[in-house]
């Protein structure tokens, strides 16, 4: 399929997760951390930036990035239910954060090498902001596996909160010689997952039932939510400039 | 906001005259006093108190603004507005860091705030209704903390007088992205232009007490003065941002909500300058004293926060103790 829907699910990802962390900003269980979900979420929405403007030129329909990112509807949003889910508390956060960036930081650092400018081009500025994502969110699982027993506890409450999610990372509908093949990343990612909770005395639950569905625009309920507001002001005004 | 950072300050002392005499020439040198340095109780208690509420509006203000966080119109104002949200932490950081040196800890500081006994600028106990207020915080609160900031980069106290060169920097940055917001919306439809219209309606007085009572109302003013904590007046820092302000909202095709309002040929030595109608300083204390709309939500949201990261901060102390117990055995 069309290296357009290829990269509008990379776009989506991005900045649905970019969003999801926004939502902390000034409500973080200290200064700093609140100043680095801002950073993540700004990150993210750097790259998503790009691959929707890219996606637009690719489509050729003369649409924007905006256009792109506020007037399409759930169904046409197509990332993966896992940077959907909700905040949840902290640990749910970095436990998310530390799931998206062990799968992004091999797949940018494998598109590197792609024979498509932009995408080698986002891959070169990307790979190095994921790899601080993945040291960041990882440190807090281990510290949070291995601080206190309230601690420990709401980490294991997360991970088999957000286990039927992982697996849907490694799935596309598009499939596209221009980009990694997503598939290949599972064993760097399991590899990453298994070094950090043994590093944090955390247990990897049995496979459950994966959730799929956010690749064919079949979401949960939560991100029509999170769309409302995000999309009222250019839905309310058409057309105006902002 | 960093006037009414002076409100419930105690500037009282009662060291020798020698030791006050000495204390105030280099004062009167333009030193600046580094943290190891003796000083006088009072100036010590009056820093603290107004870099604490200082650094307690920066991040008290990140929450009318990240209000708009999950709502902002385009990716680029998105981006834009999370960089400036988290740009007023990162302003919270750097003063409860210079308060610190004054030998008060973050978190005193941080109870103070959420038990009510420390106070932020007022201003922040104001809602934020429409996307244009986005604009009309920028151009009007950062453009008054400006003002305010500018003469701060000269406070006596060199920690803070440093912290306020970085801060001014970025708020500068601010302003103009503020004014810029309101520029497009004033030129966009009349749906715009209206929102940008209440915006500065609903802003424009309470920016106006940013810079705290009258002078003769002032009641710590004088020792701060002296000390050279504080270098202008609340009504000659208020004069200048009116002055400054006026032209500005004139170009946006915006009209300031006050019908006194005039020019006076003979102000500023000749040069002219604006005079403003009565401020309603009945609100101004209502607001300072918990009364505003937003009073309760604010405090409630840092005290959620404060609370809820609480297991947070103590798995992390927890991890760093039994990491370091390992290393030690090994």
């Amino acid at each position: 399929m069309s290296l357009y829907q290829a990269v509008l699910e990379l776009a989506d990802d991005h900045l649905i997760l970019s969003h999801r962390l926004s939502e902390w900003c000034g409500h973080g269980p200290m200064l700093e951390e609140d100043l680095a979900l801002s950073n993540m979420a700004l990150d993210l929405l750097g790259s998503a930036r790009t691959l929707f403007s890219y996606a637009a030129v690719l489509e050729g329909k003369n649409r924007s990035e905006d256009d792109l990112a506020y007037l399409r509807s759930e169904r046409e949003y197509f990332n993966c239910l896992l940077v959907e889910r909700p905040n949840g508390d902290f640990s749910c956060t970095m436990l998310r954060q530390f799931y998206f960036a062990a799968f992004m930081e091999p797949f940018w650092q494998a598109a590197l090498g792609s024979s498509d400018a932009v995408i080698s081009g986002v891959a070169g500025k990307a790979v190095k902001e994921m790899a601080y994502h993945l040291r960041h969110a990882g440190e807090w699982v281990v510290r949070l596996g291995d601080g206190t027993d309230v601690s420990r506890a709401k980490m294991q409450a997360a991970i088999n909160d957000l286990h039927p999610y992982w697996e849907e990372l490694f799935t596309t509908q598009t499939a596209n010689d221009a980009l990694p093949d997503r598939a290949e990343i599972r064993t760097q990612w399991e590899a990453s997952v298994k070094s950090v909770f043994v590093q944090a005395g955390l247990a990897f639950p049995d496979p459950v039932h994966a959730q799929q569905g956010g690749r064919i625009g079949e979401h949960g309920e939560t991100l029509g939510h999170m769309l409302a507001p995000m999309q009222y002001l250019q839905r309310a005004h058409p057309g105006a400039v902002w | 906001m960093y006037s009414q950072g002076l409100i419930g300050a105690d500037g009282s002392t009662n060291e020798t005259e020698e030791f006050l005499a000495a204390f105030q020439a280099r004062i009167d040198a333009e030193e600046k006093i580094e943290p190891n340095d003796p000083m006088p109780a009072g100036y010590r208690r009056t820093l603290v108190r107004q870099i604490g509420q200082h650094a307690h509006s920066e991040i008290v203000g990140m929450l009318p603004e990240g209000n708009w966080n999950t709502r902002a119109p385009s990716l680029k104002r998105k981006a834009a507005l999370l960089a400036k949200v988290q740009d007023e932490g990162g302003h919270g950081l750097y003063l409860y860091s210079a308060a610190e040196t004054l030998g008060v800890s973050r978190e005193q500081m941080t109870e103070e705030l959420i038990s009510g006994k420390a106070k932020y600028s007022s201003i922040f106990n104001y809602p934020t209704l429409n996307w244009a207020d986005m604009g009309a915080v920028g151009w009007l609160v950062d453009g008054a903390a400006i003002m305010n900031q500018i003469a701060l980069c000269r406070c006596s106290y060199g920690p803070y007088a440093r912290a306020m060169i970085r801060v001014c920097a970025e708020e500068s940055f601010h302003q103009r992205q503020g004014y810029e917001i309101m520029l497009t919306m004033c030129n966009g439809t009349k749906a715009q232009k209206d929102m940008a219209q209440d915006a500065l309606n609903r802003l424009w007085w309470p920016a106006l007490m940013m810079f705290g009572p009258h002078d003769g109302d002032s009641a710590h003013s004088e020792q701060s003065m002296k000390w050279k904590i504080k270098r202008f007046s609340n009504d000659a820092l208020r004069n200048k941002f009116i002055n400054a302000t006026v032209p500005q909202a004139e170009f946006l095709g915006l009209t300031i909500p006050d019908p006194d309002l005039n020019w006076d040929d003979t102000l500023n030595n000749g040069a002219g300058g604006y005079v403003h109608g009565p401020i309603d300083w009945d609100e101004f204390w209502r607001v300072v004293n918990g009364d505003g709309v937003m009073n309760r939500e604010r405090l409630a949201a840092r005290k959620r926060a404060h609370d809820d990261g609480a297991w947070v901060r103590e798995a992390a102390l927890a991890h760093a103790e039994k990491r370091a117990a390992r290393m030690a055995a090994e």
